[in-house]
């Protein structure tokens, strides 16, 4: 996927700019974060369940070659197979050759991020093979030529009438604002795409290492048509998701629901377990999963790795003030908000995502609501500390920094020009007690008054006062 | 160096960290703070070697900064048994110190120990000194306005401030606290975010004083200067008749002193 996010900024004052996108974010506003609290609050065990996840997360990437190793010999046990994608390159590859191997014409496609992030439809649509995206939400965007602006909700950007129209231009049907009509069109469009499907291509919530099994959670069924119809499931996820029992993963799966979507349980839970055997009614002759690593075995072991604890919830976003304004794809990469703040820099560079961990006031909501407990401000510092260590950040920036560190660490130099400058902007004020325009805080005044100091500091006032008081 | 008050009170010495945006902009947030702070019986001094608490170079990525400012302040308050200030951001920086140091290093260990020492004021009052230690000197406040208040982020997330503030205003006479919608929800203020990002700033405080004027509150409070510069600029440039203030200006019965961004008001000639 091109990759934009140097122009966050631009991208952000157009999102700031963009009606429908604005009425979008309202609905989403007033959707997860309010669904969320119910469920939470519903859960008084909840706090405790975020700590077991944190504490599971992080055993799992102590031993995260043992439970790779055991999840892998598992598949192979039950007739399947494991592929090992070290890049994004090598996991196209590698799917484009499974797909050959069966001379697949077009792959179904449940929804994953992992595929987003390694480019897969480009690359397979490039190479002869049709990707049709099944979730809804995923099916809208391809047909738009869209990306996903959210990692679970990925069409949130729309609204009705966006629909309405692409479906009008694409099913040949009459323009209907009726969202059941709309659905009952994607169904009906979608269930040849199922049949006709030689591969299906899915992703995976968690990799169950002593069962190997992998397991996706949907709220629409499209997952299980396509995994279960075509002839060949692949199934792309990265080293991370693995857990080492079934029971662990339905601690994983209490937290996902709720943090998501505020759901007690997502609708559907699809595990797929192997290949079909014998006697089995359904499920695709060959069964592959492909590992993909794409940096993340690069963060074991770093200061990044409580990323890797990520579950891919959206409950970051979802309460993000600065993802609430610009909206997903201001970020200009495949991840989103607060938790694609900490990755994309990773993935794509700090060179190029640096505008990302810079966009946050730090202000801790996406930490406060992870379920496995990202300390996500912390993790965006460190990216921070990493641009100051290459002097990334604007000349202006650093320039200014330097210049006010060089005062803040002399204490007897720092109160005259305290006092300077507090006097200096309290004449700028005049008696008006605000200031209109700052020369060099235009970033302040092309917005909102500076309100005025009051003409001198406290240090120099208390000094003064306790002159005075001792005096007789 | 530090300076002595009279009269020296024999509750516990406190040792006052101004923050600069209280010694810059507001002075009389800071006096508010040793009044609150005498009232509830203790011994003020203000370190002579404080200047900022480096969070600008901390959430810049500039450690060593951080490092140096942390030793000075480290430095500069060692002894007292409490650090107090009228900030949950800056003395939630102060907490952050001992993440600066390795463990190794000497200042580690004195770094914890200024955290546990440390106090934002409100929680000061209420969680140390108790409940009911200012009763006397509150209840013989009025002040007849609805008011809302805004929960800083660092103060409500790092510093579990939230009912502390609200329990000391209801012992104000006359005072009504309407909340607003989103109080737990970013001013937009970020430090150096506002000027980085102006434009995503400016669309989080102008939520936020939609949600401020929806409630038809007379007076706007916080605990933390950085964010109400932010809400009161944004206030008087949308011509909203909005007042906004520290929280302690109400508890130290200090509203004679024009709010933020209203008239002219200059301590430099009164002193």
């Amino acid at each position: 996927m091109e990759i934009n996010t140097p122009f966050f900024k631009q991208r952000a004052h157009d999102a700031l700019k963009d009606e429908n996108l604005q009425k979008a974010l309202g609905n989403l506003k007033a959707g997860f974060p309010e669904k969320r609290a119910i469920a939470v609050d519903r859960m008084p065990e909840f706090e405790e369940l975020r700590n077991q996840g944190r504490d599971l997360k992080n055993h799992i990437l102590e031993h995260l070659d043992l439970y790779l190793e055991q999840f892998e010999s598992k598949v192979i046990e039950n007739g399947g197979q494991v592929h090992w994608a070290r890049t994004s390159e090598d996991a196209n590859r590698i799917i484009l050759d499974l797909c050959k191997q069966v001379d697949a014409k077009t792959v179904t496609k449940g929804k994953s991020m992992v595929t987003e992030e390694i480019g897969l439809n480009d690359f397979l649509e490039a190479n002869g093979v049709q990707p049709v995206e099944t979730d809804l939400g995923e099916y809208i965007l391809q047909l738009r030529g869209d990306h996903p602006s959210h990692i679970i909700a990925p069409a949130i950007h729309l609204n009705l009438e966006d629909v309405s129209e692409t479906f009008h231009k694409h099913h040949n049907r009459p323009k209907s604002d009726d969202p059941a009509v709309l659905m009952q069109e994607a169904r009906e469009v979608l269930r040849d795409k199922f049949v006709a499907a030689d591969v299906g291509i899915t992703g995976a919530n968690f990799c169950v290492a002593e069962t190997g099994s992998t397991i996706i959670v949907t709220n629409e069924g499209n997952g299980d048509l396509t995994q279960t119809l075509p002839k060949t499931h692949i199934v792309v996820t990265s080293i991370e998701k693995v857990v080492p029992t079934l029971e662990d993963m339905t601690l994983f799966l209490r937290l996902l629901a709720r943090s998501a979507t505020g759901q007690e349980f997502t609708v559907y839970n699809t595990l797929s377990t192997g290949s079909r055997r014998e006697g089995d009614q359904d499920g695709p002759e060959n069964f592959h999963v492909v590992l993909v690593d794409n940096g993340r075995s690069e963060m074991v072991g770093s200061e990044f790795q409580d990323m890797l604890r990520c579950i891919r919830c959206s409950a970051c976003m979802n309460h993000c003030p600065v993802y609430g304004a610009v909206g997903g794809h201001s970020y200009g990469w495949v991840y989103p908000g607060p938790m694609g703040s900490v990755l994309t820099p990773q993935m794509i560079g700090i060179e190029k995502g640096g505008m990302l961990p810079n966009a946050s006031t730090f202000c801790g909501k996406c930490e406060s609501v992870c379920p496995v407990k990202i300390p996500l401000p912390k993790l965006m510092r460190h990216w921070r500390e990493d641009e100051f260590q290459k002097h990334l950040q604007p000349k202006a920036a650093r320039y200014g920094l330097a210049g006010w560190a060089f005062l803040a660490k002399r204490p007897a130099l720092y109160k005259p020009y305290a006092r300077m400058a507090s006097w200096f902007m309290k004449r700028l004020a005049g008696k008006k007690g605000r200031i209109k325009k700052l020369p060099l805080a235009g970033g302040w005044t092309d917005w909102r008054d500076m309100p005025a100091p009051q003409g001198t500091t406290f240090m120099q006032a208390w000094k003064e006062q306790q002159k005075a008081g001792e005096q007789p | 160096m530090v300076t002595y008050m009279p009269n020296t009170p024999s509750g516990p010495r406190v040792g006052l960290f101004v923050t600069c945006l209280a010694d810059m902009f507001r002075p009389s947030v800071a006096f508010a703070t040793v009044k609150l702070l005498e009232q509830a019986g203790c011994s003020v001094e203000v370190p002579e070697r404080q200047t900022c608490c480096g969070q600008p170079a901390f959430n810049s990525g500039d450690r060593k900064t951080t490092a140096d400012i942390a030793r000075q302040t480290i430095d500069a308050f060692d002894g007292y048994e409490y650090v107090v200030g009228p900030s949950g951001s800056c003395i939630g920086m102060l907490h952050y110190y001992p993440e600066v140091f390795d463990p190794a290093d000497s200042y580690y260990q004195r770094a914890l120990d200024l955290k546990s020492r440390s106090f934002e004021i409100t929680s000061f009052l209420f969680d140390v000194i108790g409940a009911d230690a200012l009763q006397d000197q509150l209840k013989l406040l009025q002040f007849n306005h609805k008011v809302t208040y805004h929960d800083s982020c660092s103060g409500l997330r790092q510093m579990g401030i939230k009912q502390q503030p609200r329990q000391l205003l209801q012992q104000v006479q006359g005072i009504e606290l309407e909340e607003m919608e989103e109080a737990e929800t970013c001013c937009g203020f970020g430090g150096t975010f506002c000027v980085k990002y102006p434009e995503i700033s400016n669309r989080m405080v102008s939520n936020k004083t939609d949600y401020i004027s929806n409630t038809g509150a007379h007076t706007l409070l916080g605990g933390d200067l950085g964010c109400l510069l932010n809400m009161a600029g944004k206030l008087k440039r949308e011509g909203k008749q909005v007042e906004a203030r520290h929280v302690v200006e109400i508890l130290a019965g200090m509203t004679d002193i024009p709010a933020i961004g209203e008239a002219d008001y200059d301590l430099a000639q009164k002193l």
